[in-house]
C-alpha cells in the first residue's frame, strides 16, 4: 500500500514489501507431483495473475499459497512468518482465499453468506458485534448485492452468486486474496464485471490480489504482473508486456499467435493462429 | 444489515433476525430458531407428564404433577418414580442423543443420509448385543466376555468399535462426508449379516430377546440405564453446541472452512467423536431405536428453517419422537409394541410429507 511507503522510516529505495512467498516449495497429490522447486513472491499492493496450461499447476500453487494444501517440501512464508505455524485463524484475518468453485449451502441466504467472512474475527461471546454489522452492510452495498442479501445463494445466477462469493471475502477484511478463476462458467459480460469488481478491490481497498486465470487477454488487461507456468515451474514473470510474447506462447502453450496491442487497454493481447504440434 | 431486514424476493420466506448485544456478547436472534427448541421443550415435558401417568394403573395429570414434587401417596409415588420415570427418562434421553447425533453427522457429512442408522453405528452396537444375547449362556472365552459385560455395555463397545473403524478406513488428512457414509454403509452391511448369522443359530427363545432388542425398546428400564446415559448427554451436548459456530463453517466444505480459519481436522475429529458416542450410549440403553437420528434432523431444518439442522431443537425434537412413540406404542395400539416400530411407523410419513410439501430438495 502507498501508504505504508511514503512512511519515513522506509527509504525511498526500499522495495515493496514481500506479503507472501512461496520457497522452493513441492507440491503433490499422493505420488503425483504438480509443482517442484518453485519460487514466488507476492509484493505489497500487487496485483498478479498466474497464467498457463491446463493441469500445470497453477491453481496447486495457489491452494498452496493459501495454506489449503500443504507443501511435501519448501515452504510459504506470510509475512515473513511460515505459514504452516502461524495459526490459521490468525491468517485468515489477513489472508482471504476463494476456491474455484465454492458450495454454499442449499437455503443459506446471500447476508448468511457473506456474514461467514466474520468467522475469524468472531468467537463464542462476540457472534455479531456492531462491527461485524458494518462491515458486511458495506461489504454488500461495495459489490452491488444489498438488494439480493434476502436471497437464497442457491436462487442466484452465476454472476451474481459469485459477486456474494467476492463479498464474503470482502467481508472478510483481509490484506491479501487469492481467487482461483474466479470467472469459470460466467459470459463475457459477466467475467469483465467479476474482474472489474477484483481490479476495484485492488485499485479502491488496497487489497493485494494474486488471481488464477484462464484468459490470457483479461490476465494481461487487469493484472499489473503475469506469472507463466508449464508443468509446475514458473517460466516466465513479468509485466503483461514482458510475459506475453510469441515466443512464449509457443513455448508453454503450444500455440502459434500475434501479439497486436489491445485497442482499449493498451496491453498486449494474443490473436491465436493455429496449436502447434 | 439492520436488526430486521424486511427486503425479500418474491416467495422466498425469510427468518427475522434480531441482533443482541449484552455486555461482551453480540449474536444474532432467529425468531423461528428460537421459538422452536421452546415449543418442543413444552411438548416434550406434556407427552412426559401424559406418559406417566398412562398404564394398566391410570394416574390423573394432576396427580402425576402432584407426585413429582414429592406429594403424592405411597403407591402412586413408586409407580411414577420406580416404575414409569426410568423408562420415560431413558427415553428423553435416549432422544436428546439420537437427535443431536443426526443433527451432527448430517450437518458434518453434508449428507441427508448421513446418521448413525447408516453408519454402522447401530449395526456394531447389534451385532455385540445380540452376541450377549445368544452367546450369553453359551461357553467359550468370547461369550464369558460379553456375557459378562452385560448388554448395555457390550453394545457401547459394539457402537466404538465400529466408530474406530469408520475413524481409520475413512480418515485421508480429515474425513470427507461421502467417504464415511460410503464406508459406514459398508460396515453396517458386515453388522448386520453378523446379527442374522447369530440369529440363526441361536434358539428360538434368544432369538425372540434379541429381535425385540433390535426393534429398540423401553420395557422394563430403570434407572441404572438413566444414570450412564444422563452423564454421557451432560459432556456431550455442551461440546456439541459449543461446536455449532464452526459447524456452520464447516458446511462450506473442507477448503472455504480452511480459508476462514477453521481447524478443519481437528474439529472434524471432534465432531464425529461427539456424534459416534451419543449414538452408541444411546443404542447401549435401548437398542437401535431406527429412524429417529436420521429424520428428525431432516424435520427440524424444515421448521427452523436456515440452512442446516439446529442442533438443540433436533435434540429436542428426537425426545418428544421417542417419548410420544412410546406413549402411543404402550397406549393407544392395541398391542405394546416396541417404540422403534412406532418411531419408523410415524417419522417416515412425516419427513415425505415435509419433502413432497417443501420447496426445498433436501438438506443438509
Amino acid at each position: 500500500m502507498t501508504a505504508t511507503l511514503a512512511h519515513p522510516d522506509l527509504r525511498p529505495s526500499a522495495a515493496p514489501r514481500v506479503r507472501l512467498a512461496a520457497e522452493q516449495v513441492r507440491l503433490a497429490y499422493g505420488e503425483t507431483v504438480v509443482v517442484d522447486g518453485l519460487d514466488l513472491e507476492l509484493v505489497d499492493g500487487s496485483f498478479t495473475a498466474v497464467v498457463g496450461p491446463n493441469g500445470c499447476g497453477k491453481s496447486t500453487l495457489l491452494r498452496a499459497l493459501g495454506r489449503l494444501l500443504r507443501p511435501t517440501s519448501g515452504q510459504v512464508v506470510l509475512d515473513g512468518k511460515p505459514i504452516a505455524k502461524t495459526p490459521t485463524r490468525e491468517v485468515a484475518r489477513v489472508l482471504g482465499m476463494l476456491p474455484q468453485t465454492p458450495i454454499a449451502p442449499e437455503g443459506l441466504t446471500v447476508a448468511d453468506l457473506v456474514a461467514r467472512g466474520r468467522h475469524p474475527h468472531q468467537s463464542w461471546l462476540r457472534q455479531w458485534s456492531r462491527d461485524d454489522e458494518d462491515v458486511v452492510a458495506e461489504a454488500l452495498r461495495w459489490t452491488d448485492m444489498a438488494e439480493f442479501a434476502d436471497r437464497p445463494v442457491d436462487a442466484l445466477s452465476g454472476g451474481q452468486r459469485q459477486r456474494a462469493w467476492i463479498s464474503m471475502a470482502l467481508a472478510q477484511g483481509t490484506d491479501l486474496l487469492l481467487l482461483d478463476e474466479p470467472t469459470t462458467y460466467l459470459d463475457l459480460s459477466h467475467q469483465i464485471d467479476v474482474l472489474d469488481l477484483v481490479a476495484r478491490l485492488h485499485a479502491e481497498r488496497g487489497r493485494t490480489v494474486a488471481v488464477v486465470l484462464h484468459d490470457l487477454n483479461l490476465a494481461a488487461r487487469y493484472a499489473q504482473r503475469l506469472v507463466a507456468m508449464k508443468n509446475g515451474v514458473v517460466v516466465a514473470a513479468g509485466t503483461p508486456a514482458e510475459v506475453l510474447t510469441e515466443q512464449l506462447l509457443a513455448d508453454v502453450f503450444d500455440l502459434e499467435a500475434r501479439v497486436i496491442t489491445d485497442p482499449v487497454s493498451g496491453t498486449p493481447m494474443v490473436v491465436p493462429v493455429r496449436r502447434l504440434r | 444489515m439492520t436488526s430486521t431486514i424486511s427486503t425479500r424476493g418474491p416467495g422466498v420466506r425469510t427468518d427475522r433476525r434480531r441482533t443482541v448485544r449484552v455486555g461482551p456478547f453480540s449474536g444474532v436472534v432467529r425468531t423461528r430458531q428460537l421459538l422452536l427448541p421452546v415449543v418442543a421443550l413444552v411438548a416434550l415435558v406434556l407427552v412426559s407428564a401424559v406418559s406417566l401417568g398412562r398404564g394398566d394403573y391410570p394416574i390423573g395429570l394432576g396427580d402425576v404433577l402432584r407426585t413429582l414434587v414429592g406429594l403424592g401417596d405411597p403407591t402412586q409415588q413408586f409407580i411414577v418414580t420406580e416404575l414409569r420415570a426410568p423408562r420415560i427418562v431413558v427415553g428423553v434421553l435416549v432422544g436428546l442423543a439420537l437427535g443431536l447425533s443426526g443433527a451432527l453427522i448430517q450437518t458434518f457429512a453434508r449428507n441427508p443420509l448421513a446418521s448413525p442408522d447408516t453408519l454402522g453405528i447401530n449395526a456394531g452396537a447389534s451385532a455385540a448385543a445380540v452376541a450377549v444375547i445368544v452367546l450369553g449362556g453359551g461357553s467359550g472365552a468370547a461369550a464369558g466376555l460379553l456375557g459378562g459385560l452385560g448388554l448395555p455395555a457390550a453394545a457401547l463397545l459394539g457402537g466404538l468399535l465400529v466408530a474406530l473403524l469408520i475413524f481409520a478406513l475413512a480418515w485421508r488428512q480429515g474425513v470427507d462426508g461421502y467417504r464415511l457414509v460410503l464406508v459406514g454403509v459398508g460396515l453396517s452391511a458386515v453388522g448386520f449379516a453378523l446379527v442374522d448369522w447369530l440369529l440363526t443359530r441361536s434358539d428360538i427363545q434368544d432369538a425372540a430377546a434379541a429381535t425385540v432388542w433390535l426393534t429398540g425398546s423401553l420395557n422394563a428400564r430403570t434407572w441404572d440405564q438413566a444414570w450412564p446415559l444422563g452423564l454421557a448427554l451432560a459432556v456431550l451436548l455442551p461440546v456439541a453446541l459449543a461446536l455449532s459456530r464452526q459447524l456452520g463453517v464447516l458446511q462450506f466444505g473442507e477448503d472455504t472452512a480452511r480459508a476462514l480459519g477453521v481447524r478443519v481436522g481437528a474439529t472434524q475429529a471432534v465432531v464425529v467423536l461427539v456424534a459416534v458416542a451419543l449414538a452408541a450410549v444411546a443404542v447401549a440403553a435401548a437398542g437401535p431405536v431406527q429412524f429417529v437420528a436420521l429424520v428428525v434432523p431432516q424435520v427440524a431444518v424444515r421448521l427452523a428453517g436456515g440452512s442446516r439442522p439446529p442442533l438443540l431443537a433436533s435434540a429436542l425434537l428426537g425426545a418428544v419422537l421417542v417419548v410420544g412413540a412410546d406413549l402411543l406404542a404402550r397406549t393407544v395400539l392395541p398391542v405394546a409394541l416396541p417404540v422403534g416400530i412406532v418411531t419408523a411407523v410415524v417419522g417416515a410419513p412425516y419427513l415425505l410429507w415435509l419433502l413432497v410439501r417443501g420447496r426445498r430438495s433436501i438438506t443438509v
